[in-house]
């Protein structure tokens, strides 16, 4: 054994570790920093009911934005028609679990429950995924380059959309029963963590796995990770951005009616505009994380959940501000975001 | 695009007519594997190609020169597509290319290393390559051949590119347009701030693709570089060219260097 250590291998102290946390790993930071904080405030069974329903809403928000965030990165499109896939996807879930699928959703039995769920969400993902393809063809495509146009188009583009969904459903609310198993509670310990909340995270955690994977492990995500850094130099090596955005756009846009219908369930109440409602905690969490990044799309959209519950728990009076505040706090220490994704 | 000033530097503007070395009898000619006839292009309102009339043999390196502003990027960019062509014919090996998007020009098998590398510095280097090799994975005996063209790429192999130093990217922004076999190599003043022994490396390695009959225009300001690895040469100003011959002639007339560039070899470098 050598006696002498070099200076890389002296200890740290827990403060340095710290810091070079906050440094190397930001996202991991600031999650540890904002999920812990909280228990030093409210007794810990009340901070682990909220801690899972921060989560369960930061998943639903993190398959919502995650593929505004990769639009926006990939072909600096701003598309604010987003919250209309998210509305598409939980109208048409709800309708498939409502008219079709009615029997099997009021069954007791959990897998008839998912029986019914499962292709309620592959439907509202396929759908919204079909009307992301139209909308890039038709609305989007002629206005690259053109952050104003595309702004104008595609608030436009969603009004239009808002209006169809009136015109097919009705303007008024729409109750959405959660399916018979998917009801009520699992109790722990005197705990009760709501089924439908683990459920969302479970599926929310599940699916950034399997996009982390996908981003990260297969020849696809190469090419999109290259193609958010360089759109011209994918084309030099061949490949057609522009059917590489248009997957990435119908995989956003599924993305996003998965989402819708998760949350339509989550609130067991849908209206039309509950796709723009949403969009102001969907824009936060991608300007949090940095735009363009699903790592931290993921991370962004578990800060918005559990700064959420938390504060509504602890003064619901800034509930409502609680996230753009951590959103300005997170821009003034890191102006492009938790991991931003850099441009050359 | 900065106008050039020198009145001896544009001999076409002159007298009308551009300046060709005659080929040494008894050597046959070899055939184009690119040719632009009279290609105009345009950078937003600019009119940045003044009818360029350029050949680039097969299987010899070509060296395009000319001052700073002289249409020497903009060409290799139209060769690409990424510049429009406004006006004129562009040929690759027999095919037209106008009116080709980047991606399918690239697909016809010619590889472009821009001045700015444009290396991908979030992907690690084996993703670099990866993401080049448009069969899917690299054939691994032209990885070899490359890992012996630049022994730092496989000690970086799993490293960002983006922490490579700057000769560094270059070997890698090489070794992503030939991991597959290209007819055609377009690459954009590679020497551009590299220290002398980084130039040495990358001299070597274009020797090698010479010996391997890539056909090569190579856009370059180092005289010397360029003197060492080209066998035609043509000059580039205001737009258009201004003189095409071997680079030999070019190199041995020091007055014609005056003339075209303003600068004899004595003097560069």
């Amino acid at each position: 054994m050598n006696a002498i250590s070099s200076p890389g291998a002296r200890k740290r102290s827990p403060w340095q570790a710290l810091r070079g946390m906050s440094a190397d790993r930001p996202h991991v930071f600031l999650l540890l920093l904002v999920t812990l904080l909280p228990l030093a405030l409210m007794p810990w069974s009340t901070w682990l009911v909220l801690t899972l329903s921060g989560m369960a809403m930061g998943a639903m928000l993190f398959l919502m934005a995650s593929g505004m965030s990769l639009t926006f990165g990939l072909m600096s499109v701003l598309n604010l028609a987003h919250g209309a896939f998210i509305s598409v996807g939980a109208f048409v879930g709800a309708s498939l679990l409502i008219y079709g699928l009615s029997e099997w959703s009021h069954n007791p039995s959990l897998w008839i429950n998912l029986a019914a769920v499962l292709p309620a969400f592959a439907l509202a993902a396929l759908v919204a995924a079909l009307l992301g393809v139209v909308f890039e063809r038709l609305v989007i495509r002629p206005v690259y380059g053109d952050h104003l146009k595309q702004i104008l188009v595609t608030v436009g583009g969603a009004i239009v959309i808002f209006q169809l969904i009136e015109v097919i459903w009705g303007p008024r609310e729409i109750p959405v029963p959660r399916p018979e198993a998917l009801r009520g509670a699992l109790v722990f310990g005197g705990i009760a963590l709501e089924k439908y909340r683990v459920a969302a995270v479970v599926l929310g955690v599940g699916l950034y796995a399997l996009l982390l994977w996908v981003i990260e492990r297969t020849r696809l995500g190469i090419l999109i990770r290259a193609g958010v850094e360089s759109r011209e130099m994918v084309e030099i090596h061949g490949y057609r951005i522009g059917l590489l955005f248009l997957a990435v756009f119908a995989a956003g846009s599924a993305l996003a009616g998965l989402g819708g219908a998760m949350w339509g369930l989550y609130r067991e109440i849908i209206t039309p505009h509950m796709g723009d409602e949403l969009m102001i905690s969907v824009i936060v969490v991608i300007i949090l994380g940095g735009l363009g990044s699903v790592r931290g799309c993921f991370y962004g959209a578990m800060l918005v959940g559990l700064v959420n519950l938390y504060v509504g728990y602890l003064e619901p009076r800034l509930a409502a501000v609680a996230t753009v505040g951590l959103m300005v706090a997170v821009l003034m220490w890191r102006p492009q975001g938790l991991i931003p994704v850099i441009k050359v | 695009m900065t106008p050039i000033t020198n009145p001896s530097a544009s001999p076409v503007a002159r007298d009308g007519t551009e300046r060709s070395d005659q080929r040494p009898a008894g050597r046959p000619e070899p055939s184009a594997i690119l040719e632009l006839s009279n290609v105009h292009a345009d950078i937003d309102q600019y009119h940045i190609l003044h009818g360029v009339d350029l050949v680039v043999p097969r299987g010899q390196l070509t060296v395009l020169l000319g001052r700073n502003g002289a249409g020497k990027s903009t060409t290799l960019r139209t060769i690409m597509g990424l510049t429009r062509i406004t006006r004129g014919e562009l040929t690759f090996d027999g095919r037209e290319l106008r009116g080709m998007s980047t991606p399918r020009i690239a697909r016809q098998g010619i590889a472009f290393v821009p001045e700015h590398m444009g290396i991908f510095s979030l992907l690690t280097v084996r993703e670099n390559l990866l993401l080049a090799a448009i069969g899917g994975s690299p054939d691994p005996a032209r990885l070899d051949w490359i890992f012996t063209l630049f022994p730092p790429l496989k000690r970086f192999w799993n490293q960002p590119a983006g922490t490579l130093s700057g000769g560094q990217k270059q070997m890698l922004a090489i070794s992503r347009a030939v991991i597959e076999p290209r007819e055609l190599l377009l690459v954009d003043e590679p020497t551009k701030g590299l220290a002398p022994a980084i130039i040495n490396d990358l001299a070597d390695a274009f020797v090698q693709l010479k010996a391997q009959q890539v056909s090569i225009l190579l856009v370059e300001q180092n005289f010397h570089f360029s003197r060492r690895l080209g066998e035609t040469v043509a000059v580039m100003s205001d737009g258009r060219i201004v003189h095409r011959g071997s680079m030999a002639a070019l190199a041995d007339d020091e007055a014609l260097q005056h003339d075209l560039l303003g600068l004899g070899l004595g003097e560069h470098q």
